[in-house]
């Protein structure tokens, strides 16, 4: 197995073995997901601002998120928006509500309100 | 006769992995398996140990992986198809072999203020505190810490922010932040509320998944988040 | 960095992730009822148009996420990417700046346009 040695050179460095347990996974999904959402969100803004321009530029925008590809981004950020917020709510109530340990029932809400909304939207998109 | 293939580290950071054959016992720990190569194979292998039982923090190493105490950790526990790898502790720089440096880890606890400040002397009368009270159940669920650095070894802030406190100091100053005798508070907040903080944990969990002493490092750090935020809103750490 | 301002980052982006929790599920019902019911320009805007309800809302979802994306990627840029310091404070200052001022244009032009 390759050994990671940190870029001072006098340690070794974890891998995947020491991130095994539930709340890592948690950690990545909720990080992921942030990063995404926010690497959308100038694109949507800037889709939705051009309506702006009157309804005629927003129909034009919308024409072209109705590519197959464009969808499924769509599907999948909106997974993402509820993987986020599933994940955040469990941080919040660990850092803001009383202990009650690591709250690891809040990651299966968090799998199972995405999975949820996945299927409804899925459903909502196939049927059109 | 059984036998166990042990890859242990041996050298400073640049070393690597080499194969020792082991015999397995009953009840063998991960500590024994380690004492047996270097009494018996090669003697000059560095590792350590003191008390065998679980109290001193000193044998932690990293077994197949994941950092655990090696004299309460049974073979049977963590051995794969007989095999195990045993590597010094990830984040602290290797002296040698299983032997890390662990200084830094604990000048960290220095600097999260993890010394307790009093203003009695020996004339005055013992401390009321009553067991009770939120304040003492929540420092007494942090004060078992055994200092092995497990938590700290398995946190990837302190591996991606090497200045990160870690989670046994801040464990250690959510305990005396607990603790009604001590006056040197706001010192303490301003010392955890830094860059280097508590408010660089994730919340990956790692620390307390991986705790000997099955303490919840996070518990503590999530006190601290918010006690040191609200004290920062109000102006009291500038 | 003075001490307080790390736990002072902390705190608004907490709060702003509180504000984005009631935000986000209001959303996600939104959205799953528009591609239901129709995605074109004409029908989202009978349902913004004018509607001062939605703008604030919309108004209050810009300004928290303005706060609260910002300063989660500038964590990531840190531990990922190593890069810390002034001018990262600089740069996720202005991605704070181009959401609102984004997000603004985009409620502004759904309320009125
Ligand atoms: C990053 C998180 C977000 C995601 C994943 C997301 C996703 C979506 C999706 C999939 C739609 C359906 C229509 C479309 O594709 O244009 C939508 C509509 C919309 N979004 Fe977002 N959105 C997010 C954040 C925001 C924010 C912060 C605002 C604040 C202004 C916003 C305002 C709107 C509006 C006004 C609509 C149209 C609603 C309607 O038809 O009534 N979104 N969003
Ligand atoms: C719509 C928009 C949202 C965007 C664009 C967004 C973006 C981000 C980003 C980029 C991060 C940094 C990730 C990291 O440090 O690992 C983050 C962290 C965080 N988000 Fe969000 N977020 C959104 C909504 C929410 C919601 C609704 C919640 C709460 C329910 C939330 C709670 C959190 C929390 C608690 C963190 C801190 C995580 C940590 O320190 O590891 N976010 N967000
Ligand atoms: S909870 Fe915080 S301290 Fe513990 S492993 Fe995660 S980041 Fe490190
Ligand atoms: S908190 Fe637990 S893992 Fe960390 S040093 Fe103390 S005893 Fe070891
Ligand atoms: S040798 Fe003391 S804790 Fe393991």
């Amino acid at each position: 197995m390759a050994v990671n040695v940190s870029t001072n050179g006098l340690t070794r460095r974890n891998d995947w073995r020491a991130r095994g347990n539930i709340g890592y996974a948690a950690f990545v999904a909720h990080r992921i997901s942030g990063v995404c959402l926010a690497l959308f969100l100038p694109i949507h803004f800037w889709a939705l601002g051009s309506s702006l321009k009157g309804a005629a530029a927003l129909d034009q925008f919308l024409s072209w998120t109705d590519m197959p590809l464009f969808k499924f981004a769509e599907w999948g950020l909106v997974v993402l928006l509820t993987i986020h917020l599933g994940c955040g709510t469990r941080l919040l109530l660990i850092e803001f509500g009383r202990w009650q340990g690591l709250r690891k029932g809040w990651i299966a809400i968090a799998i199972a309100m995405s999975a949820l909304v996945g299927a409804l939207l899925a459903a909502i998109l196939l049927a059109k | 006769m059984q036998t166990l293939a042990v890859r242990i580290w041996r050298g400073g950071a640049d070393g690597d992995f080499q194969r020792y054959d082991v015999p397995r016992r009953d009840s063998q720990t991960v500590l024994d398996v380690v004492t047996h190569v270097q009494r018996v194979i090669d003697p000059t292998l560095s590792y350590r140990f003191s008390c065998r039982v679980g109290m001193c923090g000193s044998c932690a190493m990293t077994v197949n992986g994941v950092a655990r105490w090696t004299c309460r950790t049974h073979v049977s526990k963590v051995a794969v198809n007989d095999t195990l790898e045993l590597a010094p502790l990830s984040n602290l720089p290797i002296v040698k072999d299983l032997t890390t440096d662990m200084t830094v880890f604990f000048d960290k606890w220095a600097s999260a203020r993890g010394q307790f400040k009093g203003d009695k002397t020996r004339a005055d009368d013992f401390a009321n505190v009553v067991p009770e009270t939120p304040a003492r159940k929540a420092a007494d669920a942090a004060i078992e810490c055994i200092g092995c650095g497990v938590c700290y070894a398995s946190c990837d802030t302190v591996s991606w922010r090497p200045d990160y406190l870690g989670p046994a100091a801040l464990n250690r100053a959510w305990s005396l932040v607990n603790d009604v005798r001590d006056t040197a508070q706001n010192e303490r907040l301003r010392a955890i509320a830094d860059d280097a903080g508590c408010h660089a944990c994730h919340t990956h969990t790692s620390c307390a998944e991986r705790c000997p002493k099955s303490l919840s490092p996070t518990a503590g750090i999530s006190g601290l988040k918010k006690l040191s935020a609200r004290a920062a809103i109000r102006g009291e750490l500038d | 960095m003075k001490p307080s301002t790390q736990a002072k980052l902390w705190y608004a982006q907490r709060i702003s992730a509180m504000v984005l929790a009631l935000c986000v599920l209001v959303h996600l019902v939104t959205i799953l009822y528009a591609i239901k019911s129709g995605l074109s320009a004409s029908a989202i805007l009978s349902r913004t148009q004018g509607n001062a309800a939605f703008a604030a809302f919309y108004g209050l979802f810009v300004v928290a996420v303005a706060i609260h994306a910002p300063i989660g990627l500038a964590r990531v840029v840190e531990e990922w990417l190593g890069w810390r310091g002034r001018s990262l404070g600089i740069v996720m200052l202005a991605l704070a700046a181009l959401l609102t001022a984004m997000g603004a244009r985009a409620v502004w032009g759904l309320y009125g346009g």
